[in-house]
């Protein structure tokens, strides 16, 4: 038997049994998966930043307070921590964008697209 | 302190050698699941209000009557909104718990393994049995969504599906089974001492002992008996065993074997145990197995069988759907025609005795129980530590 597996992909295996589907579209429930798979790791994430913080107070090199309190001291910072807001939210939320876009211009498919590039 | 009842941080897990090891992200990862199922269980609240005031009139708009089978129910509230991000959210969380035990499991199946192989070396207290069969219903689906279910062994002498299921308990039922997941034996076992205080079995056996948690107390409470546990998955008994070696719990033998058929002598017991085992047989299993508790039991031996909550006949017809949810849709789907059998009529069957069956109500015994559990808060169905338990003895 082999010693080497491949845990990344054995890890997310299916379990035997139909998967049922609550949602009338099943793209509903995948996206919902994803995102919840997201939602997760934005929360393991924040458990991290609490233990770094916690550490950094513990050792005396700053502490709670002051991060709680910290507000950007000068206008770089500001843009900056705006901009990534901004950028944060424009990567979340494409789909949405990208679908205003086509509605204010309609595309056509790309095979439509193929047939005219064919005469071209 | 807090009013707000929160699930134990999985730090307060207890640790034994065989337990995996986990990083930061790992335990953060759980913290998030158990507070996900904690939600989940006040989200479903809303399935009874939307139930009440949406589906229901509609059914009764649409069929100038009211409901009268699960079947109906389950048709309409499948419409539902709520029920539908309800039940969605919650298989997703049940997924992603299996996602990540196994992350963690499988990354170090080989390390898991060979800790296992120490610990059991050169002991004559694990006897694994190549011949012995999962049984069919165990292959139909993988219980509790758990991909390769009991029994899978990925490497040679492999562990890693009990060290998933040790870790992940503790966030399926948000710790509510104690720190060693062990709240169901210890609850049984202060039963039996209290109800019967001069009983002293010689001889105690496990059916279907998993990864041993439960059986653990029991040996402990009674440490000059031979206490036996089986399970036809050899990967959970490598583990049991291991993890009762490093427990320093020496009174057990972890055997492979199927209940329905063991190589047990008559009469050769005086206590036959399981824990929520019988709602993951099958419908001829189920009594096989019982005929077989009764054949190595001894005349005067006790045996109890701690289970799910029966369904009664003045619960509400969303009560029992809604019961059922796990059974279908977290995969344990015995349990979805077992409680249509009276656990009287079931040991009946097998030549018990119908003024000697017992039916008592357990709820575990937690260790991480600090008083700040709420009582209000709703039942997680299929999951809260509050079972049936029925029995009898021998006569
Ligand atoms: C839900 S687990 C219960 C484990 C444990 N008793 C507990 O307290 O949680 C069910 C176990 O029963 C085992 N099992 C199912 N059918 C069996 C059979 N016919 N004989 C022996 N073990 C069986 C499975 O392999 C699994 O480990």
């Amino acid at each position: 038997m082999e010693e080497k597996i491949d845990y990344i992909k054995l890890a997310s295996n299916k379990p035997k049994g139909k998967r049922p589907y609550f949602h009338d579209d099943p793209a509903v429930e995948r996206v919902l998966n994803i995102t919840m798979a997201i939602a997760g790791e934005l929360a393991v994430m924040r458990e991290r930043m609490d233990s770094i913080e916690r550490l950094l107070e513990k050792k005396g090199v700053v502490t709670r307070e002051e991060i709680e309190t910290f507000v950007p001291e000068n206008k770089e910072q500001e843009e900056q921590r705006q901009t990534w807001h901004a950028e944060y939210i424009g990567r979340v939320l494409r789909i949405v964008q990208q679908e205003q876009e086509e509605l204010e211009n309609p595309d056509k498919s790309l095979e439509e697209i193929a047939n005219d590039i064919n005469e071209m | 302190m807090s009013t707000r009842n929160l699930p134990p941080v999985y730090n307060k897990i207890a640790q034994h050698a065989v337990f995996p090891e986990m990083n930061h992200d790992e335990r953060a990862r759980y913290n998030f699941l158990a507070n996900l199922n904690k939600h989940l269980a006040h989200v479903s609240q809303g399935n009874k209000v939307a139930f009440e005031n949406r589906v229901a009139p509609q059914f009764e708009k649409e069929h100038g009557r009211k409901m009268t089978s699960t079947e109906e129910l389950k048709e309409a509230i499948s419409k539902d909104s709520h029920y539908q991000i309800w039940s969605s959210l919650r298989r997703s969380t049940m997924e992603m718990r299996q996602q990540a035990g196994r992350s963690i499991v499988l990354r170090q199946a080989v390390e898991l393994r060979d800790k296992a192989k120490n610990l059991n070396k050169g002991k004559d207290s694990l006897i694994l049995d190549d011949n012995v069969q999962v049984p069919p219903y165990l292959l139909a689906c993988d219980n509790h969504i758990m991909p390769g279910s009991y029994h899978t062994e990925l490497i040679e002498g492999d562990v890693t599906p009990a060290a998933n299921y040790d870790t992940g308990l503790f966030v399926t039922t948000a710790g509510l089974l104690g720190r060693y997941s062990d709240g169901g034996g210890k609850a049984i076992v202060s039963w039996v001492k209290k109800t019967y205080p001069d009983f002293n079995p010689k001889r105690i056996l496990d059916i279907g002992c998993g990864m041993g948690h439960n059986v653990l107390p029991i040996a402990k409470a009674f440490p000059d008996a031979e206490v036996i546990g089986i399970d036809t998955g050899a990967p959970m008994l490598r583990y049991a065993h291991a993890r009762a070696m490093d427990l320093g719990i020496t009174n057990v033998k972890f055997m492979q074997m199927d209940a329905a058929k063991t190589s047990f002598e008559d009469e050769s017991f005086d206590w036959v145990q399981s824990t929520m085992f019988f709602h993951e047989t099958g419908g001829k299993a189920i009594y096989n197995i019982m005929n077989e508790v009764h054949r190595v039991l001894k005349p005067k031996g006790l045996t109890l069988h701690i289970e799910q909550p029966q369904y009664t006949d003045d619960m509400s017809l969303f009560e029992k759907f809604i019961r059922d949810w796990d059974a279908l849709y977290n995969n344990e789907p015995y349990w979805s025609k077992m409680h249509d059998i009276e656990p009287v009529d079931l040991m009946k069957s097998s030549g018990f005795k119908e003024e000697d069956f017992m039916q008592i109500g357990a709820k575990a015994e937690n260790d991480l129980d600090d008083g700040s559990q709420k009582a209000d808060e709703p039942e997680d169905h299929g999951r809260s530590p509050i079972w049936n338990v029925f029995g009898a003895i021998k006569n």
